[in-house]
């Protein structure tokens, strides 16, 4: 690492001139205007940067190589951003078995690491809630606790009901959206191309599963923590002012592994295939258990099933 | 006759003619074994020192009777896997200490334990045979990663621990601007529970 | 081209000249402008963490106000009816100060969505052609469109008129007829889409009753045509210009008329939710009783519900309608009530409880309360311009040059 990076990567300091606040304020106001543009070329190339299904493979490969070099500057750090299509003849689906969920939150922060979600302002793309055994829940969550906090899990009463994005066959995020700035690939996953969301939440208000996150904020992570194995549409470093949300681990499952929650679980809870494939640990599941789908009134079809093994 | 492909006809179909009959010369091999994958399963996780049991057993006498043990201790104290039914050579093997002994009388090693475990719990037998019963780890697409039974439940004790929770999201209400140094961003926490269980393991 | 430049230069120069009080004013607004300047400043460089909005309510105070303008522009049309369609002579001679008004409330109404977004340098991702706008499928492309059409509409009409009067002429008809004729169904639909924006989301039950566009038209009607009764009678003490106490009258009967059914409407799923009592009546529980201990709302909802019934009376009684004391009044009164009601009464509900039953009370931050009254303050700067235009040249008094004519001298 060089001092010169150092130097540009805006290390700390603490005596502050007015003068340096003036043009920290300036370069805020640009900041916030532009992704880490530090060129003006850079800053001009963001700015009128396509709408990512309409780039060819030529252009693509530019955007992401100015990408790289745009957050090398950021993080001081390679991160490598793939545009992996998806695998002909997927469909991907998630099994979630809530007799064996403990509500340990293991899934919660191994999709931060994996993921690079703001550290601060916080953000989560799994929500896990707490429910009372023998009380309301699944149509009415209002008797859902996100905040429980124990010594120790899973309590007895109580049961756990992890929530993240269904990806929706029927997405109302998608329709929703007045850019076409997210959309639903081929393998069924509910994407957002980072660079063209102009953040007016609309998504959000539509999605019935609370799954959209807003960067109310600069996102923050600590460079040490920084995963630098990205997909363009999925865990790469996001912007103040835009959507992101669970792409069931994009950058992983199109490469053929599993998402991180699923291998972190210590329960064995969460379970994840290909909907098309028939020999598919999600279609044994479908199959074998008695499977059920979160607010299925709405007729959103998610391919994110709740059943109960045991 | 000589001819090289021909030969080659003539084995192909000796071995499939063999293929065929074989579950003839082993009618007493369990019919579930063909559809277990092979390619699977790491050791099993002995405690250190602890196998072969034959290093101690070797000169025992068998004693079936359940009474107060002197040696493995933690384990008879533990011990809460339908206790009031069974207790230990219901499981392992009375002669070869080395081997677990299944209700048919049938030996299998530590590593086929699975067989053991199915003889009761047969329907999360199937689901793991599956491969849906059990953490997955690797590819959803390529070969399944197995793990024992053992490799997460105690077999004497197989019921899981309670754990410590990770912390909940922030409340919205708490969620702020702040000045932060690159030193102040919050860390995962789950970096440091993950290290703090495998020492708590060891 | 040397007129134009002259007719824009003696605009400007009548437009900067005026009265110690119009001056005070320009200042005033022009004080709490800079201010919201400031804070949007403060919230560009530090994001919209700076609001009191978070994922449990991703809307908020700004797509608030903006509803509520949505509505005030659209009554616009409530004197274009009268006036032209039934030729109600009184209420034609002042339908182009709604027009103006009409105008800028959308030209707030863009500003508050501006303010709302996360990335408003990528705002042209939304246009057609350019960008990729989400057509038909995204109701907030349809709102783009409407507002703008609307917006294109309101501004030609009335700067159209204005152009034809500062030179002196009659206005064609023929042009201006068919224009108006448009704008009546396109006020309503910008109104309507702007409630389908909210009504298509079967995420948010609250949102998602069918009488939620019925009720924004009706209540609507009552604040539009409340605030430019305010405005004519400024107006009219401001300027020359003759407003009858019959129009202001007429307006005020018809106000009456659609306060009652706004009422009538309210009343209806009122009763839906709360005697069914189904779990879709939580938002509507957490509105006017609390939900759980959450109470922020409630005092809110039962003062709008409370000025919007007085006001009804005031305005259906001829006596307290026909008294300018009580009439003023309940002006204000339907103005604070359909704010409250069709602005944060009408967001915030929609994420409370939020779709996974999470109950997060929201309150503006500061700089959200900043920059809102920065772009009241825009809105009403742009309007006091134009107002300082259009009324010399409706009286007569601002005239631009005719072609091979001597220009008429101002009395300015």
């Amino acid at each position: 690492m060089s001092r010169e990076s150092d130097r540009r990567s805006g290390r700390p300091c603490r005596s502050i001139s007015r003068r340096d606040f003036l043009k920290g304020t300036a370069a805020g106001i640009a900041g916030a205007a532009f992704p880490f543009g530090s060129t003006i070329v850079s800053v001009w190339e963001s700015f009128f940067q396509k709408h990512f299904r309409e780039m060819s493979q030529d252009e693509i490969r530019d955007v992401i190589e100015r990408l790289q070099r745009e957050y090398s500057e950021k993080f001081d750090t390679r991160i490598d951003i793939n545009a992996r299509k998806a695998i002909p003849g997927t469909l991907f689906g998630y099994g979630l078995d809530l007799s064996r969920c403990i509500g340990c939150r293991r899934c919660v922060y191994a999709c931060v690491r994996e993921n690079n979600q703001s550290r601060d302002p916080q953000v989560h793309w799994i929500t896990v809630l707490r429910f009372k055994k023998g009380e309301k829940w699944v149509n009415d969550l209002e008797g859902a606790e996100k905040y429980y906090y124990p010594e120790k899990v899973p309590e007895e009463g109580f049961f756990y009901m992890p929530v993240q994005c269904q990806q929706c066959e029927n997405p109302p995020c998608v329709k929703a959206c007045p850019t076409q700035a997210t959309w639903k690939e081929p393998d069924g996953i509910v994407v957002i191309d980072y660079n063209w969301c102009i953040g007016c939440r609309y998504c959000m208000a539509a999605c019935p599963y609370g799954a959209r996150r807003f960067n109310w904020g600069r996102p923050r992570i600590p460079k040490e923590e920084l995963n630098t194995e990205t997909h363009y549409l999925g865990n790469r470093p996001r912007y103040v002012g835009v959507v992101e949300k669970c792409t069931f681990c994009i950058q992983r499952t199109r490469a053929g592994r599993y998402p991180a929650c699923v291998e972190i679980c210590p329960v064995g809870a969460r379970k994840f295939g290909n909907l098309l494939d028939p020999n598919s640990e999600i279609r044994y599941c479908i199959e074998n258990k008695r499977v059920f789908r979160l607010k299925e009134d709405l007729n959103t079809l998610p391919k994110f099933y709740y059943f109960f093994a045991t | 006759m000589g001819h090289p492909g021909e030969r080659r006809t003539w084995h192909l179909c000796a071995a499939a003619l063999f293929l065929l009959l074989m579950p003839l010369f082993h009618p007493s091999e369990p019919s579930a074994e063909e559809d277990i994958p092979k390619f699977f399963v790491p050791p099993p996780p002995f405690s250190e020192g602890i196998f072969p049991c034959s290093q101690c057993h070797a000169g025992m006498e068998a004693n079936p009777t359940r009474r107060e043990l002197s040696y493995h201790t933690e384990i008879a104290k533990g011990f809460n896997h339908a206790a009031d039914q069974r207790w230990c050579l219901d499981c392992h093997n009375p002669d070869d200490r080395d081997k677990l002994r299944l209700a048919s009388g049938k030996l299998v090693s530590f590593e086929e334990s699975y067989y053991l475990c199915g003889q009761c719990h047969g329907t999360i037998f199937r689901d793991w045979k599956a491969g849906v019963h059990g953490k997955r780890t690797g590819y959803w697409r390529g070969k399944k990663e197995y793990r024992l039974c053992v490799h997460c439940h105690n077999p004497h004790r197989p019921r899981f621990k309670p754990i410590k929770p990770l912390p909940p999201p922030m409340k919205p209400e708490d969620i702020k601007y702040r000045e932060l140094s690159p030193e102040e961003i919050p860390r995962n926490p789950l970096n440091e529970i993950l290290r703090s269980e495998r020492v708590e393991r060891k | 081209m040397y007129y134009v430049i002259s007719d824009f230069l003696k605009t400007l120069k009548h437009v900067s000249k005026g009265s110690k009080w119009y001056y005070g004013w320009l200042a005033f607004l022009t004080f709490f402008i800079l201010l919201g300047l400031v804070a949007y400043i403060k919230q560009l460089n530090h994001g919209l963490i700076e609001t009191a909005m978070r994922d449990q309510v991703s809307w908020g105070f700004y797509i608030s106000n903006f509803t509520f303008l949505v509505g005030v522009a659209a009554a616009a049309v409530y004197l274009v009816v009268p006036a032209y369609v039934y030729n109600f002579r009184p209420i034609k001679e002042i339908v182009l100060f709604g027009e103006l008004l009409a105008a800028t409330a959308i030209m707030m109404c863009i500003l508050f969505i501006v303010v709302d977004l996360g990335r408003p340098e990528r705002v042209w991702h939304i246009l057609p052609i350019v960008g990729a706008m989400n057509f038909p499928s995204s109701l907030l492309a349809w709102d783009v469109l409407v507002l703008n059409g609307y917006l294109f509409l309101n501004l030609f009409i009335a700067f159209y008129a204005l152009f034809k009067l500062a030179h002196g002429k009659e206005l064609n008809m023929q042009i201006i007829k068919p224009l108006i004729i448009i704008s009546i169904p396109w006020a309503i639909s910008i109104h309507t889409v702007t409630a389908f924006l909210y009504n298509g989301l079967s995420s948010r039950p609250f949102w998602n009753a069918s009488i939620l566009a019925p009720r924004f038209i009706a209540s609507a009607l009552c604040s539009g045509p409340a605030l430019m009764l305010i405005i004519f009678q400024i107006v009219r003490k401001v300027s020359r210009i003759e407003i009858e106490d019959r129009a202001i009258f007429k307006i005020a009967e018809l106000i009456a008329y659609a306060m009652g059914l706004n009422l009538f409407l309210f009343a209806a799923e009122f009763f839906k939710e709360f005697y069914s009592g189904s779990i879709h009546l939580a938002p509507m529980k957490y509105l006017y009783f609390g939900l759980h201990g959450h109470t922020g709302m409630v005092p809110w909802m039962w003062t709008a519900l409370i000025f919007n019934i007085t006001a009804f009376i005031l305005f259906l009684l001829p006596k307290t309608r026909e008294h300018y004391f009580s009439l003023n009044l309940a002006c204000v009164l339907v103005i604070s009530g359909v704010y409250i009601e069709k602005g944060m009464g009408l967001v915030v509900p929609g994420f409370i409880p939020g779709t996974l039953g999470e109950i997060y009370e929201y309150t503006p931050t500061m700089v959200e309360r900043v920059i809102t009254i920065g772009i009241w303050a825009a809105g009403a700067l742009i309007y006091t311009l134009l107002l300082k235009f259009a009324m010399p040249v409706y009286t007569g008094d601002l005239r631009f040059t005719v072609r091979g004519e001597k220009a008429l001298k101002t009395t300015d």
